[in-house]
């Protein structure tokens, strides 16, 4: 519900976006916007386009037409690095940590942009490098807390089950003390419980933190659940928008699905 | 709303009593407020919160307490009114429960695993007004049976983690608690002291949970001076635990263990308290700590072993030989000594070279290593693991006692540790055998009885005698030796009497064998019904590339039945051939106290256990090869499913 948020702080406005790869059209003149403190949902068969669309949003995919603005700045043109100084963090659908440090190290990796003291400085550990490392580690620290991984602290991320591994990932991603947060699938593959706790998560920065978000989910109790809005999506373009009641009740959306082949590949497995 | 602060006015003392019966220190708030007197700056607590061991002293110990019961009185709190406290260890829940007792209340440590209906029939039971919860999770279980709780009037939160919505009237946050204790005691600056002036010795200060193995538990009363007296009488035969000491706090805060050792010999000692971040690091910062000592009951020592041994399989061969050949030279030690012969000078060095290669890095991984002693209380501990541990170099005592005498009534003595024993009575109490055997106790910290159950009262104390219900004897130097609970000892067929509980502990002396209960009431042989250790046999499993779903699945796969009866075949050699296992079942899941098979602290609960499993058990007689048992399953978001596991009885030969 979207708590009635006027129109005028949009947080991010994606105007007729166009993304092809060698005539292969992946997302086609495509239009959102999300406003302070939302959590939008993108839905659609696999293959529509989902996770291009984040791509396009933090830099990776340079779209052919299109505008995207955030925060009152077209960052089109912008290299995805800049763009995460802006404030676009994100999870991946593939996790991808590194998997030979520690989860504090992964999270903690999250804190390089925030990073003033200059690498010697760094490399001597005195002064202000040093209380600006320890500032960087409380910080790290809360996320820890937050995500309740105490336990896993120093553990290599390689060794750990992969719902603690998506949980290390949104840290890493938290850690970069973002404005906008892009989650691609954080909930997949996860038990049941772990997706009560990410949804709990979830939940928690948009309520306590306000932190506006994008999340792409194939789970679809966990979508209608969390957001507040749904933009679904079919061959790289928008069918529908709105509230989750009218998405699932929105007649191209039912098409995209049923009409699907792999319509809703995500089946949870019930017990015999 | 709650009613307006009733402001019972303490009798008017002069500042001379007023000092007086400060000074009296029969009371733990005015062993507190001597405390920060005394040790002031010392660090009391150390909590580990956001990765950093954060200290607490002894000052800042006594003005939380003092905040706390500024709050409670604000909110209304009077003379002999409850607290019920549920949660994970942390310093708060010893706040809020001295505050309760400074103001002459009582506090009512809970299981924080308790479901959420017996807690609720536990909390309205001890007519509790005030509960504290550590989290949200407690804070559900309470709002969400709220009707069934009329009594409780206010509900104070310490980590309001995830409540971002919660409105509840009732609903405190710790810190609010705090600061309306603060403004009240600025305007009645005298008020803490005077209210804890007033308190006796004779007062009840907390209600505890007795692990009724039976029936329904029971709240016993126990007062300061029982606590405080049975801390000075155990110190008077421990006399080590010293000031510069530090102790982890891991255990439920309702277990008597816990509030002997964190409340009672804190105060009194004045040692460092040191909690763990979550229970899931309890482990990992018990190492960071190594305390000097610890008090926890079976299951724990179980578990180190059990954690010790699966690494060492795992380990290379060299380690595995070298491992090997310590623990045959330990064990060589123990034998000698228990015989009472001298160790000859090969063996002396030798061990020596042992403790340094072997003994000292393994009890260093687990956090032991700067451990003078570490009690067993609560069930006895297998022999097994008595060795393992003592030979190890540890020095592992038994604890005997209950909870109506405060918890400890027996100890082993250094220099008199025998496995077969529970010890010798500490100071200042006596241990008597009645005619039935029963083990009787007497002693300052004898309880004043259960709360609102005079019957049970009755039976448990008789002529200030406690009557535990346990049977033994007493051994040539005045040890106790105890059997197994009267009701627990199985009579055959032909009249053997057996006790389940020694080879119980034989068969969980593997880390593949979580929980096992051995039957046999009334029937021609034993049987057995095991519990494996799912991480443990699961780890197994993977090793050998077996695959497996479930622990359910995994319980019955024909390797796993494999491996268990080899263990149950070793167990069966070394003992006598009506003593023998001759059939068990792997049972399809862990016996759990949610579903009273175990008590809170993971004792079995045998009749309520043979009732449940009754055709199982009458399979494992009939000599059916397998038995199909049907288990409904409860989903967490409230679905309900049938299942039908079959389960296959092994049966096995025992020759003579």
């Amino acid at each position: 519900m979207g708590d009635g948020a006027p129109l005028m702080d949009v947080v991010l406005s994606v105007r007729n976006l166009t993304l092809h790869f060698a005539g292969v059209v992946a997302v086609q003149d495509l239009s959102l916007s999300l406003r302070e403190g939302e959590l939008l949902g993108i839905i659609g068969p696999n293959g529509a386009g989902k996770t291009s669309v984040l791509n396009c949003i933090n830099g990776f995919y340079r779209p052919q037409a299109g505008r995207i603005v955030f925060r009152g700045r077209d960052v089109t043109h912008l290299p995805p690095h800049v763009r995460a100084q802006l404030g676009i963090s994100r999870t991946f659908q593939n996790i991808a940590l590194y998997p030979h440090m520690t989860v504090l190290q992964n999270i903690l990796s999250g804190r390089l942009l925030h990073m003033r003291s200059p690498l010697l400085a760094c490399g001597v550990y005195w002064g202000l490098a040093q209380r600006e490392v320890l500032q960087h580690r409380e910080r790290v620290e809360e996320i820890i807390d937050f995500l309740e991984i105490e336990a896993y602290r120093d553990h290599r991320v390689a060794e750990l089950p992969y719902g603690i591994q998506k949980k290390v990932e949104l840290g890493r991603a938290l850690a970069m003390e973002p404005s906008l947060l892009l989650l691609d699938e954080p909930m997949a593959g996860m038990t049941v419980d772990e997706k009560a706790d990410m949804a709990r998560y979830v939940l928690e920065l948009r309520e306590v933190r306000g932190l506006p978000m994008i999340l792409i989910e194939h789970d679809m109790g966990v979508v209608m659940d969390l957001c507040d809005r749904l933009v679904a999506m079919d061959y790289g373009r928008k069918i529908a928008e709105g509230s989750p009641r009218e998405i699932q009740h929105h007649p191209d959306v039912i098409r995209a699905y049923l009409g699907e082949e792999h319509g809703e590949a995500e089946e949870v497995v019930g017990s015999a | 709303m709650s009613q307006p602060a009733i402001l019972e006015r303490p009798a008017v003392q002069t500042p001379r009593e007023l000092e007086e019966s400060l000074r009296a220190l029969d009371t733990f708030p005015k062993r507190l407020w001597h405390n920060a007197e005394r040790f002031r700056d010392r660090v009391a607590f150390r909590e580990k919160e956001f990765g950093i061991w954060r200290e607490i002293t002894w000052r800042q110990y006594l003005n939380h307490v003092r905040a706390c019961a500024g709050g409670l009185l604000a909110l209304g709190m009077r003379r002999g009114d409850v607290v019920a406290l549920v949660g994970d260890n942390r310093p708060e829940l010893y706040y809020v429960a001295l505050a309760a007792q400074a103001l002459g209340g009582v506090s009512c440590g809970m299981y924080q695993d308790t479901l959420a209906d017996q807690l609720a029939q536990l909390v309205d039971f001890c007519d509790a007004r005030f509960v504290f919860c550590e989290d949200q999770e407690q804070t559900d279980k309470i709002l969400s049976m709220e009707a069934h709780l009329p009594k409780v009037e206010r509900v104070v939160v310490d980590d309001w983690r995830g409540m971002w919505r919660y409105r509840h009237p009732k609903l405190l946050r710790f810190t609010e608690l705090e600061a309306l204790g603060r403004e009240f005691l600025s305007r009645h600056p005298d008020r803490f002291l005077e209210e804890v002036a007033q308190g006796r010795g004779e007062d009840v200060a907390i209600f505890c949970l007795t692990s009724g193995t039976t029936s329904l538990p029971k709240l016993a009363m126990l007062t300061h001076r029982n606590l405080l007296s049975q801390g000075e009488n155990f110190l008077a035969v421990e006399p080590h635990v010293s000031e510069q000491d530090e102790f982890v706090s891991f255990l439920p805060f309702a277990w008597i263990g816990e509030q002997m050792l964190s409340l009672t010999l804190h105060q009194l000692v004045g040692f460092t308290v040191n909690f763990p971040e979550e229970p899931e690091t309890a482990q990992r910062d018990l190492r960071e700590i190594g305390p000097h000592f610890m008090f926890a009951p079976a299951r724990i020592y179980e578990g180190i072993h059990s954690a010790v041994t699966v690494r060492m399989l795992d380990a290379g061969l060299l380690r595995r030989r070298l491992y090997g050949a310590a623990m045959a030279l330990a064990g060589r030690r123990l034998d000698l000594e228990a015989e009472g012969r001298p160790l000859p000078a090969w063996l002396r060095v030798l061990w020596r070279l042992c403790w340094w290669t072997v003994y000292r890095p393994l009890l260093d991984k687990v956090g032991l290593v700067r451990m003078r002693v570490a009690w067993n209380g609560g069930a006895s501990l297998g022999p097994d693991y008595f060795r393992f541990f003592r030979g190890l170099g540890l020095n592992l005592k038994q604890i005997y006692g209950q909870t109506e005498i405060a918890g400890i009534s027996c100890v082993h003595r250094d220099g008199q540790v025998r496995f077969w024993t529970m010890g010798a009575p500490i100071a200042n109490t006596e241990i008597r055998i009645a005619d039935t055997q029963e083990i009787l106790s007497r002693s300052p910290s004898v309880f004043v009885g259960y709360y609102k159950n005079p019957e049970a009262t009755r039976e448990a104390l008789r002529d200030g005698w406690l009557h535990s219900g346990d049977t033994g004897v007493l051994d040539a130097s005045g040890d106790i030796i105890l059997f197994d609970r009267s009701g627990d000892i199985i009579t055959l067929q032909d009249g053997t009497r057996i006790p389940p509980r020694l080879i119980e502990d034989m068969l969980k002396f593997t880390p593949y064998v979580q929980q096992a209960m051995v039957l046999g009431e009334g029937r021609p042989y034993l049987a057995a019904i095991l519990n494996i250790d799912f991480h443990n046999v699961g780890k197994w499993a993977e090793d050998r590339g077996i695959a497996y779903t479930s622990y359910m699945d995994l319980s019955q796969k024909p390797e796993v039945l494999q491996l268990l009866e080899g263990l149950v075949q070793q167990t069966n050699a070394r003992l006598q051939p009506a003593w023998r296992i001759r059939a068990f079942v792997s049972l399809y899941k862990e016996f759990h106290p949610d579903d009273d098979e175990l008590t809170r602290t993971r004792k079995l609960r045998r009749r309520h256990i043979l009732e449940r499993y009754g055709d199982l058990v009458e399979a494992l007689y009939t000599g059916a090869p397998r038995f199909q048992a049907t288990v409904t399953v409860r989903y967490e978001d409230g679905r309900v499913a049938s299942l039908h596991p079959v389960l296959e009885i092994r049966r096995l030969e025992v020759q003579g």
